[in-house]
């Protein structure tokens, strides 16, 4: 009873601090952000009052525990749901942008201008769709790799109801106008002093599951979801330092300034994607690849060498966003050397990924799931190929400020990242709703098809738009002048921005077909009548014993 | 047993056995590429070399920018010129470091679905500006830039403009006491053509006091960003022969 009051109340008093700060706010953004809060402090008062067995308390007992014998798998059901929903909403944000660069008329001021849009799509993929599944998955890996109950199930669930909520603001406050103009890490002062407690908690009860595990050894799996976990956090504090205009404002100073606040940002930037998008997705790949292929890791010496190889180099490859800008050319030319030198660490994943499937590689043909994680290894290699590459300032200086840069990330996020997490969805779902098969195989088929077919549509358009813009922008006529114009170049990449756009859309349906399968699966639907994805290997004509003729 | 332990990488073992172990050399491991890139930055000498004429912003400039910000102008133009010829010639001399040392966070950019603004200031005039910005496409047919019509309506709210240039100051930009003192009506005089700006054109060398949006009667964002875009670039003096000297011997290019 005292923790239930308690429990209220503190709801209570959050409820009625952000109608405080929403009433007192200096500016309309942070008023509608702080309504926002209080609506999330509503709802978390209503279930704190609504869902005690009120039964058990009136006669003093405790609220049940869970089963200790089986793994807490709430917040990773909670999590799936989440990371399809927000990637749906992503890809769709994405598509949207994707034409406002073909038809600018698409653009409604001033809440759906691009400029306000792209920061939307950007986090709602990377933070939404990829941090939910990493959020996700770690817990569902953690457990089953150190046979333990995830610590601290209470936290456990404040990190994902608080994660919603961070990206809920944030995605809120970039239609709003609310941003600190660093890539990646547009969320302001308070949003970002709000997700240093939920990551600090997720750090907390990660590490804590890893403490109580029942197996000596920590899988590699784990290795890399934590120096995930670690880094963004160091990351995360140094890149948002920053000195608030008022604590009733949406707005912040940034610490840093001009060539220091750049090479910050860019170190932030680029290890987001060394961290966030590979070191944590390559732990979900130690994990559901393995399993999948019911095959173990290729090789534990090449896991270990590429492990430290790979967290030790990415952090120095952030100049590489900076070549031939006003940042000192020894920082650039450190930054392009260990670009060039991460080529190898990241193959090594992808080659333990790729080997694991030795012995098991005609399951690719029946196996539509691991056909998904065999496609995301490949685009891991592919994008991890083509950085180093762009990395080299003599490739860089026509690359860089174009569509090349955009086709390239989208190869890894489209390909490695989306690729590996609807595996991971496929992998997931049937297990944690107790089905014993998924609705549809064929569908995951579909799903892997239309998005296949997407990513190269997309990216292969941008490398053209991006080629064409380097090339049209450096161009001289005979006479010595340049030949176009900035604007000659649009009309010549607008074919290509309609391209990417349709490339999207595919993508995109493709996740629809994943939505009607994950609603079916979880839903219980009867399995969908379909054509097997293969069929028995039966001749009926020689299936029988040779039968001594008469000669004639 | 005695074979499992030459295996090589058995060491491993005791980390893999140990998360703290893990964890702490983890962070070790990536706390090294940070601390050898960015922390000499802060000390080298030459990192940020002394060019005359870079001021912090007016009150009024730096609305603007805030509003460049908001509208994340900063995706889709660069703000930073690289030393090529093209570029050279396309949009003026390569920038320079100095350039953008009052600038929090820096706006660089990454991106150039339109052109480099770093040294945009003055190219165009006011009114050629706000129709751009209005209507981008009545004056590039062949722009996809979104329409900023709004911006002319909406009123200049900075009630937080004295506290803006506080926070700046404390992060290192050398606005005086005097320069934080009269933030707030800096910030309405510089678009005000009847004001006496004499004061605040000592304090901020080469800031342009007039009505920017063509409508003296209000204080509009359009009034503050073309106030800030009207300044990009125009601090340092790099056409006169003088200056191209000094540039010359610039080190680090």
């Amino acid at each position: 009873m005292v923790t239930l009051v308690s429990r209220a109340g503190i709801w209570l008093v959050l409820l009625l601090l952000s109608i405080m700060a929403s009433v007192a706010a200096h500016d309309t953004a942070f008023a509608i952000q702080a309504a926002t809060v209080a609506v999330a402090c509503l709802v978390g008062l209503i279930f704190a009052i609504r869902s005690p067995d009120y039964q058990r308390v009136s006669r003093g007992l405790a609220a049940p525990t869970g089963d200790a014998s089986k793994y807490d798998d709430d917040v990773i059901r909670w999590g799936v749901i989440a990371t399809v929903f927000w990637g749906v909403a992503g890809f769709l944000v994405g598509v949207v942008i994707a034409f406002q660069l073909a038809y600018p008329q698409i653009n409604l001021e001033p809440w759906f201008n691009f400029g306000r849009m792209r920061p939307l799509h950007t986090s709602a993929v990377i933070f939404a769709f990829g941090g939910n599944a990493l959020i996700a998955t770690s817990f569902y890996v953690v457990q089953r790799t150190c046979r333990a109950r995830l610590a601290f199930p209470g936290l456990a669930r404040f990190v994902f109801w608080g994660y919603q909520l961070f990206i809920v603001l944030a995605a809120t406050g970039y239609l709003l106008g609310v941003t600190q103009a660093k890539e990646y890490a547009e969320p302001e002062w308070y949003v970002d002093l709000w997700l240093t407690v939920v990551w600090v908690s997720y750090l907390v009860v990660y590490g804590g599951t890893i403490m109580k595990r029942s197996e000596p050894h920590i899988y590699v799996a784990n290795w890399f979801y934590l120096s995930f976990i670690i880094t963004v956090a160091m990351l995360h504090l140094v890149n948002n330092l920053a000195v608030p205009v008022s604590f009733l404002g949406s707005q912040s100073i940034s610490w840093f300034a001009g060539v220091q606040g750049a090479l910050v940002q860019w170190w932030y930037g680029h290890n987001a994607v060394g961290f966030f998008l590979t070191a944590g997705f390559l732990g979900m790949m130690y994990y559901f690849v393995p399993k999948q292929a019911q095959r173990p890791v290729y090789s534990y010496r090449l896991s270990i060498i590429h492990f430290w190889a790979l967290i030790f180099l990415y952090i120095w490859a952030g100049p590489h966003h900076l070549h031939y800008t006003a940042l000192p050319d020894w920082a650039q030319t450190l930054g392009m050397v260990f670009s060039v030198m991460l080529w190898m660490p990241s193959w090594g994943g992808m080659i333990n990924g790729l080997m694991t499937l030795n012995g098991a590689w005609d399951k690719l043909r029946t196996d539509p799931v691991l056909r998904m994680f065999v496609m995301s290894l490949a685009f891991y290699g592919m994008s991890t190929f083509e950085g180093p590459m762009m990395s080299v300032k003599s490739v860089n200086s026509l690359s860089h400020y174009t569509n090349w840069t955009i086709g390239h990330v989208h190869s890894g996020a489209l390909g490695w990242n989306g690729m590996v997490t609807f595996g991971a969805i496929y992998y997931l779902t049937p297990r944690l709703w107790n089905r014993t098969q998924l609705y549809s195989l064929r569908m995951v088929n579909w799903h892997f098809w239309t998005a296949t077919i997407g990513i190269v549509f997309y990216a292969a358009s941008m490398w053209v738009a991006g080629i064409t813009q380097g090339l049209m922008w450096r161009e001289y006529g005979a006479d010595g002048y340049l030949l176009n114009s900035f604007a000659d170049v649009l009309p010549a990449i607008h074919p290509m921005y309609v391209l990417r756009g349709l490339g999207g859309v595919l993508y995109l349906s493709g996740a629809a077909f994943m939505v009607i399968n994950v609603w079916k699966t979880i839903a219980g639907s009867p399995l969908r009548a379909e054509a097997p994805l293969y069929n028995i290997d039966q001749n009926k004509a020689n299936d029988v014993p040779l039968v001594a003729q008469p000669a004639e | 047993m005695a074979t499992q332990e030459k295996q090589p990488f058995h060491w491993h073992g005791a980390i893999e056995k140990n998360i703290t172990l893990l964890g702490v050399l983890s962070l070790l491991v990536v706390l090294v590429g940070g601390i050898v890139e960015i922390a000499p930055l802060f000390w080298i000498d030459n990192t940020i070399e002394k060019v005359k004429g870079v001021r912090p912003y007016t009150p009024l400039e730096q609305a603007g920018r805030d509003i460049y910000v908001r509208e994340g102008c900063y995706l889709c133009h660069s703000q930073m010129i690289r030393p090529f010829r093209d570029e050279t010639e396309r949009y003026g001399h390569y920038s320079l470091a100095a350039e953008s040392m009052y600038d929090h966070p820096f706006q660089w950019g990454s991106e150039r679905t339109g052109p480099d603004l770093a040294r945009v200031g003055g190219k165009y005039s006011d009114a050629w500006h706000v129709q751009h910005l209005t209507a981008p496409r009545s004056v590039v047919p062949e722009s996809i830039m979104p329409n900023y019509a709004f911006l002319a309506k909406n009123e200049l709210k900075k009630p937080d403009i004295a506290a803006e240039v506080k926070a700046l100051s404390i992060t290192g930009v050398p606005y005086t006491k005097d320069d934080i003192a009269k933030a707030k009506d800096d910030l309405i005089n510089q678009a005000n053509p009847d004001a006496d700006n004499t004061d605040l054109l000592k304090r901020y060398p080469k800031a342009q006091a007039r009505d920017f949006d063509g409508n003296p009667k209000k204080l509009t964002e359009m009034d503050a960003l073309i106030a800030y875009l009207q300044v990009l670039g125009t601090f340092v003096d790099t056409e006169s022969a003088a200056a191209q000297e000094a540039l010359a011997k610039e080190k680090g290019r």
